[in-house]
């Protein structure tokens, strides 16, 4: 017979969880479903009298040319971004892990880069990689027009994969290094004794131990680069040149902050969390059978 | 005994403090940022210490676009402040809104006296509605303007600045051959490259006087002068005669021509003051009007800047305040005055104008030729299609010009090509604004 702690008292139980409720319907739910009505209505800038419109608003969203560029950039950036952020943060995680002289000191300074708003990260990285200005514009003198983020879109992409990457670096490698900590030293000594090497304890061992943690990061890291790159994107390029970075979230901001047509932007808030609900039920559907828990 | 030491001492403490509230606080929002943004601060401080009834609440939004965003959502959650300053381009979103006090109408209930007639012919004429009534007050006011340097023009015999965009043309031919690494500094602006371009030249930019003769207007940009202006601008830029220069290239326009970096410009007369201050050690350089197409016909420039709108939904004492301020900052000298001395804005007024030049304003060498603004402004009488822009979410429209100029320039589409897709994607935008506004008719 299973023993189950249950309230008789549903009174209670209701108060207890209400305070979640209460912050999930207010800052969640009710902003969504406001997004919903707005997407299926012309919502004028200062309000008052909507029309109905049904499905004009998506079919305008997916009849244009544009709004598909900016998913692919989106999707493409999401894929860089996690990519280099993870392999980086791994790399010093592992390193930090042998305790070599000074690791302290590392796994405190490679943290403080998330501490950063993105806006101040974006700040940044417009002035190092800034073409004429920047430190980079040592190597423009000596090889002509090799990098301008300005004009061409392929460097402006770059520079804000990086940017992206730089500021994930410290929260994956602090998630990396707890992993790491936590697998038992026995299991890695005795890799050393059959005469494994650095490399290959780091490869056969330490990585497959830690996927659990890996497959969180990439959700984490998917996530964030849908959502959270706003304000890298506003500061450095502004989604140009030429839309070359005109992320998805970047052009809801531009459509219904700057535009003011909020009804546009609605309907793509709302395809983005679609997209980003489905990314995520991918992931736990067929990554997460890969992760084995210990 | 006690009991009455204290009742006393708390009714001292609450006649005193009803006294400092007697002052009647309203809220004013303002836009610009930086060195503007302080003098903006600055007039209203100077505004709280005239007098002793009032007090404005002045709070910087940290741009023009934020001003305008903050104020929608403050006015949805009934927060909205008593007077906001909107930019030219926000003007429209604000007519359709229903949710201000037309300017005049609170003149009038306020007991404010404005002279509407005073006002520039070019500066009236864009804020007006179609009946001719202004429902905000222009307030700084700027126009565009060509920078160029003197000593690079001499390196090539000439001491005077190009009068058509195809006499700019050869000059930076010729400065190119006498060494100069960048003769001519552009940038993506609609503001300047097709809106006073347009402007000046006499041609349109939309249909139905430019928007100004209601919601159905069309672009129609791609089938004029602008055309050929933008691969003008390819051309100089492919033959190096020409660079872009924005934020994201590391130096915008302004610090760009101040640093010496580019002999020309084109930018607002607001930066006259910033050039002055910023410029390099010697820097011999001077304002002209825009270049035009055919030097006999040039009509005026437009107004750029932003003017002071009341809101609705505020209370009578606050409307009081308010109308204290406004006669504040609209008068000649505490006003118009103040923003010329303290900016590159020109005054708003023939009355301004004239009260600064019999005081000896322009003959400062700091600000010689701040002038040009107003001979470029009032270079003839406005007609239908140098009165202004009136098109819905012009913004967006801004944006795709900007994004396919951008794609244009660097090679990745035909000017032509660019253009058409500019004015495709901008007239979906006013259908969708036509349509957000149904029934409405512009004022």
């Amino acid at each position: 017979m299973e023993k189950r702690v249950t309230f008789s008292n549903l009174w209670l139980a209701a108060a207890f969880i209400a305070p979640q409720i209460i912050l999930i319907f207010v800052f969640f739910y009710w902003p969504t479903g406001e997004a919903f009505y707005w997407a299926v209505t012309l919502e004028p800038p200062f309000g008052g009298e909507n029309e109905w419109v049904g499905f004009q608003n998506f079919r305008n969203v997916f009849e244009d040319p544009k709004y598909w560029g900016s998913v692919q950039v989106s999707l493409a950036f999401a894929f860089c971004a996690t990519v280099l952020s993870l392999a980086i943060a791994a790399l010093l995680a592992l390193f930090v892990d042998r305790r070599l002289p000074g690791h302290q000191l590392y796994k405190f300074i490679y943290f403080l880069p998330y501490a950063l708003a993105a806006p101040a990260v974006g700040l940044a990285f417009r002035f190092i990689f800034s073409p004429e200005a920047g430190f980079v514009s040592a190597i423009n003198r000596i090889f002509p027009d090799l990098w301008n983020p300005a004009l061409d879109g392929n460097d402006a992409f770059i520079m804000i994969v990086l940017a992206q990457a730089w500021m994930m670096v410290g929260y994956n490698f602090i998630f990396f290094l707890a992993a790491l900590q936590s697998i038992p030293r026995t299991v890695t000594e005795a890799g050393a004794m059959d005469g494994a090497g650095v490399l290959r304890r780091m490869w056969d061992i330490q990585l497959p131990l830690i996927t659990p943690t890996l497959f969180f990061l990439i959700v984490i890291n998917i996530t964030d680069s849908f959502v959270n790159s706003f304000g890298i994107v506003d500061i450095t390029t502004a989604g140009g040149p030429a839309r070359a970075t005109d992320l998805m979230v970047y052009k809801i901001y531009a459509d219904g902050f700057q535009g003011k047509d909020y009804s546009l932007a609605a309907a793509q808030s709302i395809v983005l969390m679609l997209l980003i609900v489905a990314l995520t039920f991918i992931q736990f559907r067929y990554v997460e059978r890969r992760v084995h828990y210990s | 005994m006690k009991r009455l030491i204290l009742a006393a001492a708390a009714a001292t403490a609450m006649a005193s403090g009803a006294q400092a509230a007697e002052r009647v606080k309203f809220d004013f929002w303002y836009g610009l940022t930086g060195d503007l943004g302080d003098v903006i601060a600055k007039q209203c401080q100077l505004f709280n210490e005239s007098q002793d009834k009032y007090e404005a609440v002045c709070t910087g939004q940290g741009g023009y676009d934020k001003a305008e965003q903050n104020t929608i959502a403050a006015y949805r959650a009934k927060q909205q402040p008593t007077i906001v300053q909107i930019y030219d381009a926000g003007t429209v979103n604000f007519m359709l809104s229903g949710a201000i006090y037309p300017a005049n109408q609170f003149a009038a209930d306020n007991g404010l006296e404005i002279d509407w007639k005073g006002y520039f012919p070019g500066i009236a004429n864009y804020y007006a509605t179609s009946t001719g009534d202004m429902w905000s007050f222009p307030y700084n006011s700027s126009t565009a303007v060509f920078y160029w340097n003197k000593d690079a023009w001499a390196k090539i015999g000439k001491s005077e600045a190009p009068k058509t965009w195809a006499e700019l043309g050869e000059d930076l031919k010729a400065l190119k051959a006498a060494g100069v690494e960048c003769g001519f500094a552009v940038d993506f602006d609609p503001w300047m490259n097709l809106e006073q371009f347009s402007a000046i030249n006499d041609i349109p930019v939309a249909s139905m006087d430019n928007g100004y003769g209601g919601l159905g207007a069309e672009l129609v940009f791609n089938k004029t002068a602008f055309v050929d202006h933008m691969k003008d601008y390819k051309a100089w830029l492919d033959a190096g005669y020409a660079k872009i220069q924005t934020r994201q290239t590391g130096k915008p326009l302004i610090p760009a021509f101040a640093d010496g970096t580019c002999a020309s410009t084109t930018s607002s007369i607001a930066n006259h003051g910033t050039v002055k201050n910023t410029q390099i050690e010697g820097l011999d350089w001077d304002v002209a009007p825009l270049p035009v197409i055919d030097a006999a016909k040039r009509t005026n420039s437009i107004v750029g800047g932003a003017s002071l709108w009341i809101m609705k939904g505020k209370s009578k004492e606050e409307y009081e305040a308010a109308a204290a301020f406004m006669r504040y900052v609209t008068a000649p000298d505490t006003g118009e005055k103040y923003i010329a001395e303290n900016t590159g804005y020109i005054p708003v007024t023939t009355k301004g104008f004239e009260l600064l030049k019999s005081e000896g304003f322009y003959n400062d060498p700091s600000r010689a030729g701040r002038e040009v603004a107003i001979e470029s402004l009032t270079a003839s009488d406005v007609g239908p299609l140098s009165r202004g822009i009136r098109l819905g979410n012009f913004t967006s429209i801004r944006a795709e010009l900007v994004s396919e100029i951008e794609a244009a320039f660097t090679g990745q589409k035909d000017v032509q090509a660019a253009v058409d897709a500019a004015v495709e994607r901008g007239n979906q935008i006013l259908r969708r604004y036509e349509q957000t506004f149904k029934g409405a008719a512009l004022p």
